[in-house]
């Protein structure tokens, strides 16, 4: 996986962040899949997504 | 179930004939051994039947009940199964009544989301789908079972018991004009999912069942909608549940709609709930005309199939042996499937034109079947009715998502399947032979189909043998592949040769016209490429050009040989 540069990543969290709050508590869970679900589609790499889903999984409190 | 004062076969649509028991000749101390006993006269058992008779075979089919299936259940029947229901004879009354159809929709909230379109190439003779309830489909195969010599059809006459020895079948059977004890050589079971042959001989389906319920329930109205599956994700008319709508002749429409969690099942199949849930369901699709209520049962998906379709002489056929959920309309046409699998080894074995190590080949072949429809209706049930919070939220961002994206929707595809393919088969000794050919039905695939100048289709010309098909690209076959087809005729007396794209027929080979080679095309063949294939259509071989030795070792090994 192709890391960003920082100051974009830093963009990227402030991004979803924001994107968590606006779609509320009720449709975060929701928002986050489809989010999921695009990324994805966008990433084009099934290896590369469940390293990433393991990676999210990982150290889950 | 049927609305509340109509009695169980008190149908808005089909009237029920009520057969009586027969005075059998074994009440009068015939000891008869019969070399076939069929175990319930469902589609699956008369089917069986019809096969054998097929081949000339005698059968006694027995059935406790006394008249047909008391609702519509199995609508769906396939293109393979048309093909079956064409070779025992059956399939004209299915073409007249049926409703054909190949599109479906599925809606998201209301909107669509998806379209499905099944393959349909030219050369089809039937289309991918047709919907007839399930007593018609049992009447019209009852026509033909009546029809025939063959066929020892005894109802009202329940199995009481069974015991396996050595030479054959021994069961005691219990009808209205006595009890009596009956042989057979060969027993099939199709007595359906609570199998009483499985139970009496102490065998289990084994296998998941899923959380989803659902409803399905029959209506007549006047509706005018084109025959099509639509499904609906998350409709208004029933929040929190899936709901599925087919059309069937006689304006009879069924509905299948979801339990929602926790629903309890004595309250969703109680009359007044079905008919708000069904009148829900039809003012969310805009119908406001009146609509009768026909009919209704219940259903969970299972996955559940017997280790073994074969224990001794009794072979396991339809939903005795496995049990699939509706969604990819494989129950009835797997069943089917089966019959005519079982049906053609038994009846040549019977014949002794095939060694009994034939009957081998049933349980891996139909079981394979099996377990693939439950790999692909593990995924379509998990969409339809979604196990977990987390298959339903996945379900919900990617339904959610199809709205306005493309690449979600496919995930709404409910992979009706397509027929299984015999290439682990034993009776599919050479399948690394795909590899020459760029294109065409791979190994142990069901044939394609073709259309011929007259109008008349490649498959009408197939044989109850094995039948070759020998292109011949515009020439003669030549000495090396005649002398193939003449001893192929030696191997299976029943063998049929088609010369596809030849000249004029030679002796015992029909010559089949392809000038403008669409026959060659949908095989991607050559001058020269010979397929094989099976009494049930399936693609024994295929080789670019003829190889003899390895063409006449699949048909012997078709025929039960030894040693693949």
């Amino acid at each position: 996986m192709s890391a960003m540069p920082f100051e974009d990543f830093e963009t990227a969290y402030e991004t979803l962040a924001m994107a968590i709050d606006t779609a509320g508590p009720e449709r975060e869970a929701l928002f986050l899949t489809r989010l999921a679900l695009v990324l994805g589609h966008e990433l084009g790499d099934v290896t590369a997504f469940r390293n990433a889903v393991k990676a999210a999984l990982e150290g889950l409190e | 179930m049927r609305p509340a004062g109509k009695g169980a076969l008190d149908s808005l649509y089909f009237d029920y004939p009520i057969f009586k028991a027969r005075r059998v000749p074994e009440l009068d101390g015939a000891t008869t051994r019969h070399p076939v006993l069929i175990v319930g006269a469902g589609p699956i058992g008369m089917t069986a039947a019809l096969v054998l008779a097929r081949y000339g075979i005698r059968a006694v089919l027995i059935d406790r009940k006394d008249t047909f299936n008391d609702g519509s259940r199995a609508i769906c029947i396939a293109r393979p199964s048309m093909h079956i229901l064409e070779r025992i004879g059956a399939v004209a009354p299915f073409v007249e009544k049926a409703l054909g159809w190949r599109s479906g929709r599925s809606y998201y909230r209301g909107e669509q989301i998806f379209r499905l379109e099944m393959p349909h190439p030219p050369g089809e003779k039937y289309l991918p789908m047709y919907n007839l309830q399930q007593q018609y489909i049992e009447k019209f195969l009852h026509d033909a079972v009546a029809a025939s010599d063959l066929i020892d059809m005894r109802w009202q006459s329940e199995l009481a018991g069974v015991e396996c020895h050595a030479d054959g079948v021994s069961v005691r059977v219990s009808s209205p004009e006595g009890d009596y004890r009956l042989n057979a050589s060969y027993v099939l079971a199709a007595d359906g999912a609570r199998s009483p042959v499985r139970s009496m001989l102490g065998l289990r389906l084994k296998g998941d069942n899923y959380e989803g319920r659902y409803v399905i329930a029959d209506i007549r109205m006047d509706h005018d909608f084109p025959t099509e599956r639509r499904a609906f994700f998350e409709p208004s008319g029933n929040p929190g549940g899936t709901v599925l709508i087919h059309r069937q002749p006689d304006d009879i429409w069924r509905v299948d709609y979801q339990l929602r969690e926790g629903e309890s099942e004595e309250d969703a199949i109680r009359e007044e709930n079905i008919r708000a849930r069904v009148g829900a369901i039809l003012a969310d699709i805009g119908y406001a005309k009146p609509w009768e209520l026909e009919w209704w049962s219940i259903y969970s998906a299972n996955t559940l199939c017997l280790d073994d379709y074969r224990h001794e002489r009794v072979f396991f056929i339809g939903d005795s042996a496995h049990i699939v959920p509706i969604f990819g309309v494989r129950g009835l046409n797997n069943g089917l499937a089966d019959a005519e699998n079982i049906g053609w080894k038994l009846a040549l074995v019977l014949h002794g034109e095939a060694d009994d190590r034939l009957l081998d080949s049933y349980s891996p072949e139909r079981r394979g079947a099996t377990l693939d429809v439950f790999a692909n209706a593990t995924k379509s049930t998990r969409f339809m009715t979604p196990p977990t919070r987390g298959w339903q939220l996945a379900r919900e961002a990617a339904l959610s998502l199809s709205l306005r994206h493309e690449f979600p929707r496919g995930l709404a595809n409910p992979r009706q399947m397509q027929p299984y393919t015999y290439a682990e088969s034993r009776l599919t000794p050479h399948p690394a032979r795909d590899a020459e050919f760029a294109g065409g039905p791979l190994c142990g695939s069901a044939a394609p189909n073709a259309e011929i100048a007259d109008g008349s289709h490649l498959l009408d010309y197939a044989g109850n043998g094995m039948t070759a098909l020998l292109f011949c690209g515009g020439g003669q076959p030549d000495a090396e592949q005649a002398a193939l087809l003449a001893q192929l005729g030696r191997v299976d007396k029943r063998s049929v040769a088609l010369l596809i794209g030849a000249d004029h027929p030679q002796t015992g080979a029909k010559a089949i016209p392809d000038r403008d080679r669409s026959i060659a095309r949908v095989f991607a063949a050559e001058p020269g490429t010979f397929y094989l294939l099976r009494p049930d259509l399936h693609i024994a071989g295929r080789w670019k050009t003829v190889v003899p030795g390895e063409i006449l070792r699949a048909a012997t090994i078709c025929l039960g040989s030894e040693t693949p």
